[in-house]
């Protein structure tokens, strides 16, 4: 447990707390001691935590995946090979089956979803508790309060990591939709659709009504991609946090929840890649 | 979860992980995959025209047995024929040949009979005259008997 013998709701708000570094208006640049601090710092702060993770995961994903593509050979391939192949396989035929159009990009940026959200979801596996621990010590070698060393150890319950994904797809998806159809089409396709007439006064008074809706379809892309993500991984990194306060009667728990989380994590790495590659074939494709 | 300049952060780091990606991972893996894809469709292209011309090579030769053995069969029984007219010209011959013996062994046979005849005419005159000398010794006139007696022989 954290800190000394805090109370539930402290241990709780403890672990839900990044560890975050910003320009504080009393205490200039510094790492936030709590999390009203954190508040205060506003926008221009960082979370120290989910960037230090999410950037180790991502650079271990490509290093692993960069070992094989070095050594690429046409002959048997073996162990991590095979394993690079299946991945690269399986995203490949997911994009072929739903991407119809022609783009280098589709592919290694879904592979790039798939396996960063999955590895960023893994980390959620780990005991909750023994990672900020080591932090904890670690600052207080370095003469911090153990109980302000705030430390969040799965990125994906970070909004801020799932929105910034989810907003460079949205930015790919309006890209893809003034490419293949120009600006003149993609602002047709949202004011001209869904209510159309042939007449051309009553498609005018339509005009802002389509807009509304088709605004509407478009913002709830990217809101529901991060906000599903975070929603089921923070979900199930606070029933974990829960599993943990309840003392020795946490392994038996802990298991089967861990057991079905691996499910989730798989599940919604999955979702996150299939939504990006769907939402992209449609801005790609003509009409709707 | 305060939207902050992590969200920024993030997505800089998504973009550039993405670049490098398609930049270094997707490529060479994906060359990777093609090539050995089309190395093994060879390989089973090879192995099916090899599976070809194994049939191909199987019926030429059970073609080849079946002709030689056509073959052998001609021989045989241009053989048999042979043997058998050597055999039918060997018979023909020693017929032949046992008739010819048997002419040379008649005509000896006929030469034999007439010189004994021959010698039984020369007898026979004798014997009679020195019969009919014994018989008719007194009465007989030699002169005047000459002439009948030699009328006689010479009827012989």
């Amino acid at each position: 447990m954290a800190g000394n013998n805090p109370t539930s709701t402290e241990y709780i708000q403890h672990h839900l707390q990044n560890m975050t570094f910003g320009l504080h208006p009393e205490h200039g640049w510094s790492l936030a001691h709590s999390a009203q601090e954190a508040q205060e710092m506003g926008f221009w702060a960082i979370h120290v935590d989910t960037m230090l993770w999410s950037i180790g995961l991502g650079v271990v994903f490509l290093y692993l995946f960069r070992l094989v593509a070095k050594r690429a050979s046409t002959g048997v391939p073996t162990g991590l090979q095979n394993f690079v192949e299946m991945m690269v396989e399986f995203v490949d035929g997911s994009v072929r089956e739903t991407f119809h159009g022609k783009s280098r990009l589709i592919a290694p940026l879904s592979l790039t979803i798939f396996c960063w959200i999955f590895l960023m979801n893994l980390m959620d596996l780990v005991p909750v508790d023994f990672l900020p621990m080591l932090a904890q010590k670690i600052g207080s070698w370095f003469g911090a309060d153990p109980a302000h060393v705030y430390f969040k150890v799965v990125p994906t319950t970070d909004v801020n990591a799932t929105f910034g994904m989810s907003l460079s797809v949205f930015a790919l998806i309006i890209f893809y939709s003034i490419r293949s159809k120009g600006v003149s089409g993609f602002i047709a396709e949202l004011t001209l659709h869904p209510f159309s007439t042939s007449n051309k006064f009553a498609q005018i008074l339509l005009i802002p009504i389509n807009f509304l809706l088709e605004a509407v379809t478009l913002l709830a892309k990217p809101v529901s991609l991060s906000l599903r993500l975070f929603g089921n991984l923070y979900a199930g990194e606070l029933i974990f946090i829960l599993i943990a306060m309840i003392g020795l009667w946490q392994l038996p728990l802990h298991f089967p929840w861990a057991v079905f989380h691996i499910l989730i994590i798989t599940l919604q790495a999955f979702i996150f890649m299939m939504l990006t590659i769907v939402y992209l074939s449609m801005a790609t494709e003509e009409q709707h | 979860m305060n939207l902050n300049l992590t969200l920024i952060g993030q997505a800089i780091a998504f973009a550039v992980f993405v670049w490098f990606c398609m930049k270094y991972v997707w490529p060479p893996v994906m060359q990777a995959l093609q090539e050995r894809q089309k190395k093994i469709a060879d390989g089973l292209d090879a192995a099916s025209r090899a599976t070809r011309d194994l049939e191909v090579a199987q019926e030429k030769a059970e073609e080849t047995l079946r002709e030689s053995k056509e073959q052998a069969q001609q021989i045989l029984e241009q053989a048999n024929k042979r043997a058998s007219q050597i055999v039918e010209e060997a018979r023909e011959t020693a017929r032949a040949e046992g008739e010819r013996i048997i002419e040379g062994a008649r005509s000896e046979i006929d030469q034999e009979i007439n010189r004994a005849k021959e010698e039984l005419r020369a007898q026979v005159s004798l014997l009679a005259v020195a019969g009919a000398e014994r018989i008719l010794e007194s009465s007989i006139d030699e002169s005047k008997h000459r002439e009948l007696v030699d009328k006689l022989a010479a009827e012989l």
